[in-house]
């Protein structure tokens, strides 16, 4: 490999020799397309054409004016497929192209990122397979529908917790079987060197969008920018361009579940402790010999026992800070946000929401520019919120 | 080519406080015309003493040195058999303590040599000087870490150094000869040669690639080699003892006889005698 893949002690190549020349050669396919005219000139026609980019910088003024401060959305709920997913499903799908790989396999948890990556797959006209643990299988349907029907096929994986890190766990074993001709599309931040870096340039879009578009309405860089974690690949993606900006506040919230202290929960960083879990060192849930625990929230995305590796680094070096927020806080950002605004936010985002209105509510942040990165659109989890809700639909 | 069945006595179990050494053994067995056969198990599957039965049977078989998994929740280098075969150990309530408990108890019987798999965050979370000492203090010959390639693997050298274990590293088919020069001289003991595409499982025959690539590594480095993933029946042994490698690893052939059978314990140590003999007998090396 040409870099270490490190973030400080962070990241790195924990993976099985038979991966490493795959590796390699991805490494080395994006150190050379990530500056290539071509590539990036095909990248951004899709990103604009395809996917809707770019996205707004929205100004929520009823909910500024009930908490008394500036509270702008990035809209990457308005994508195509419905979150930030498709930035990283294109980057890498095309790059796949490139690299003459022939067919695209992902993990997913509820559904978003395998659903973004077939769609890719349906545009570059890549056999795609997707492997979801049995339980998502089960939850999500309409989502495991919606993969097919674009083509995709999904893979029930039947091992473990048959959730989303088994279904990281599957993704890998296949890599590993079919490396010469599959492309492994990793969704969030995380994973072995190159994938950590490689997702985060993906997603940078949205960082230097919001830049650009907080300087031209407020004529000012943001009091504090918001995002949900789960592997970390939004939040990465709106932050990174903040983080020479040291006066920039940067919020990651992990999603709560049922509380710290139930141990029922997804606060990989407010609660783990380091270890190495598919590829790389960072923070993992675990128990006192390292074996993995299963993580728990309401929302799929932010059901992960790790984390991208550059968060455990900016949360050990304090540049950003991480909170959570129960499933319960989590719902009511949920309402919140669809009744102040006509803006339903996927339960990952919610999370974001319902950190943005605590941190609004201290005194001490009155009048602050906020930005929220919404990260995905709630219409997928209507009938899990209605049913939480005690609604019949 | 058929063989003669023969008896093996149970004499071959053995105590001593000298332990046997990776270079002994494949000295030992170089004199009487074999390769290693090697079985791999996970500590504790299906339970503690029952393992600690299937281990004396493979003994019985003839197991030149033993390979012994701890058992992890997510191990990705592994195919389903073995996947399972951790989480039995694991719900029987196996942990870091009772695997090294587990390999003190075998080194009351045997001092052949004992390699340990390891996924590196079993090891990272102990303290990697900690787990290597523990692992010397109970026998331990080698450890391997399926998830730990020569980038990340200077601790784990500095350790195995400091208390004189083995470090073994994988090769794959997909390893490019300036790497294979590195692992050749990082690694001791052995080169751990992955003899599929893919991780471990039971396959149907021995891919032509491995036999290529076992000479590759025999005109690299005087490392013996051994070959595993996917070796699952005595003609896979025979074809990469033929091939040039000095031994063979054979895992999930062995666990999926302990995942069918564990609820008739007699039967499962039976058949795991039955098929284990009979790849010690393919060991032999035939001139050609």
């Amino acid at each position: 490999m040409i870099e270490s893949g490190k973030f400080g002690k962070y990241g790195g190549i924990f993976a099985p020799e038979l991966l490493i020349p795959a590796l390699e050669e991805l490494e080395s396919a994006f150190l050379k397309y990530k500056d290539d005219k071509k590539f990036n000139q095909e990248l951004e026609f899709y990103l604009k054409e395809f996917a809707g980019r770019p996205t707004n910088l929205y100004l929520a003024k009823n909910l500024s004016q009930k908490l008394g401060c500036r509270i702008y959305l990035k809209r990457e709920d308005m994508l195509h497929t419905g979150a930030h997913k498709i930035n990283n499903t294109l980057g890498q799908g095309l790059m796949a192209k490139y690299m003459g790989k022939k067919r695209l396999i992902a993990e997913t948890g509820a559904g978003q990122h395998g659903i973004a990556t077939a769609a890719v797959g349906a545009l570059f006209g890549m056999p795609t397979d997707v492997y979801m643990g049995m339980e998502d299988v089960k939850r999500q349907r309409l989502n495991v529908f919606r993969m097919e029907i674009s083509g995709a096929k999904v893979i029930p994986v039947e091992t473990g917790s048959k959730t989303l890190k088994d279904a990281i766990n599957e993704s890998m074993r296949d890599w590993m079987t079919n490396v010469q001709d599959t492309h492994y599309l990793i969704g969030s931040t995380m994973g072995f060197h190159p994938y950590p870096t490689m997702v985060k340039h993906f997603q940078t879009v949205i960082g230097k969008e919001t830049k650009n578009q907080i300087l031209e309405k407020e004529k000012k860089l943001p009091d504090v920018i918001i995002a949900c974690v789960g592997g970390g690949s939004n939040a990465i993606g709106i932050f990174s361009e903040f983080i020479p900006d040291s006066e920039v506040e940067l919020i990651g919230v992990e999603g709560g579940g049922h509380g710290i202290k139930s141990g029922n929960h997804g606060a990989t960083l407010c609660a783990g402790s380091e270890g190495v879990l598919h590829g790389s060192l960072s923070y993992v849930l675990q128990d006192t010999d390292g074996q993995i625990c299963e993580a728990h929230s309401v929302s799929a995305g932010l059901d992960y026992p790790g984390v991208g590796p550059e968060h455990a680094y900016l949360h050990t070096q304090r540049r950003a800070r991480y909170v959570n927020v129960t499933d319960s806080q989590a719902l009511r950002g949920f309402q919140l946000l669809s009744c102040y605004e006509g803006i339903m936010p996927a339960l990952e985002s919610a999370h974001a929401i319902a950190y943005m209105e605590k941190y609004a509510q201290k005194p001490e942040n009155k009048g602050k520019t906020i930005v929220v990165n919404l990260s995905g659109r709630g219409d997928k989890d209507m009938f899990l919120a209605a049913s939480i809700l005690g609604v019949e639909v | 080519m058929n063989f003669k069945k023969q008896k093996h006595s149970p004499g071959k179990i053995h105590s001593s406080n000298t332990l046997e050494t990776y270079d002994e053994m494949f000295k030992r067995l170089k004199k009487n015309k074999k390769g290693a056969f090697v079985p791999f198990i996970v500590a504790g599957d299906p339970e503690f003493e029952t393992s600690l039965q299937i281990v004396k049977t493979l003994l019985e078989s003839g197991a030149d040195a033993l390979e012994i998994g701890f058992a992890f929740s997510d191990p990705v280098a592994d195919g389903p058999t073995i996947q399972e075969s951790d989480l039995r150990a694991l719900d029987s309530g196996m942990n870091t303590q009772k695997s090294f408990e587990f390999i003190k108890r075998i080194r009351e019987f045997t001092s052949i040599p004992i390699g340990l798999l390891v996924y590196y965050n079993l090891i990272y979370k102990k303290g990697v000087d900690e787990f290597y000492k523990e692992a010397k203090r109970c026998g331990v010959t080698s450890i391997l870490s399926a998830d730990l390639p020569p980038e990340e693997a200077e601790e784990a050298l500095q350790a195995a150094k400091k208390y004189n274990i083995n470090q073994i590293f994988l090769v794959a088919h997909t390893t490019q000869k300036n790497r294979l020069d590195k692992i050749c001289q990082m690694a001791s003991g052995f080169i751990y040669l992955v003899s599929v595409m893919g991780v471990t499982g039971a396959r149907k025959e021995v891919q032509n690639s491995t036999v290529d690539l076992i000479k590759r590594i025999r005109n690299h480095s005087d490392l013996p080699v051994m070959v595993g993933f996917g070796i699952s029946k005595s003609s896979h042994v025979k074809d990469v003892i033929q091939a040039g490698a000095q031994g063979a690893i054979v895992g999930s052939a062995i666990i999926e006889i302990i995942s069918k059978n564990h609820d008739k314990p007699e039967l499962m140590l039976q058949k795991i005698k039955k098929e284990t003999s009979k790849m010690k007998e393919a060991t032999l090396i035939e001139v050609i």
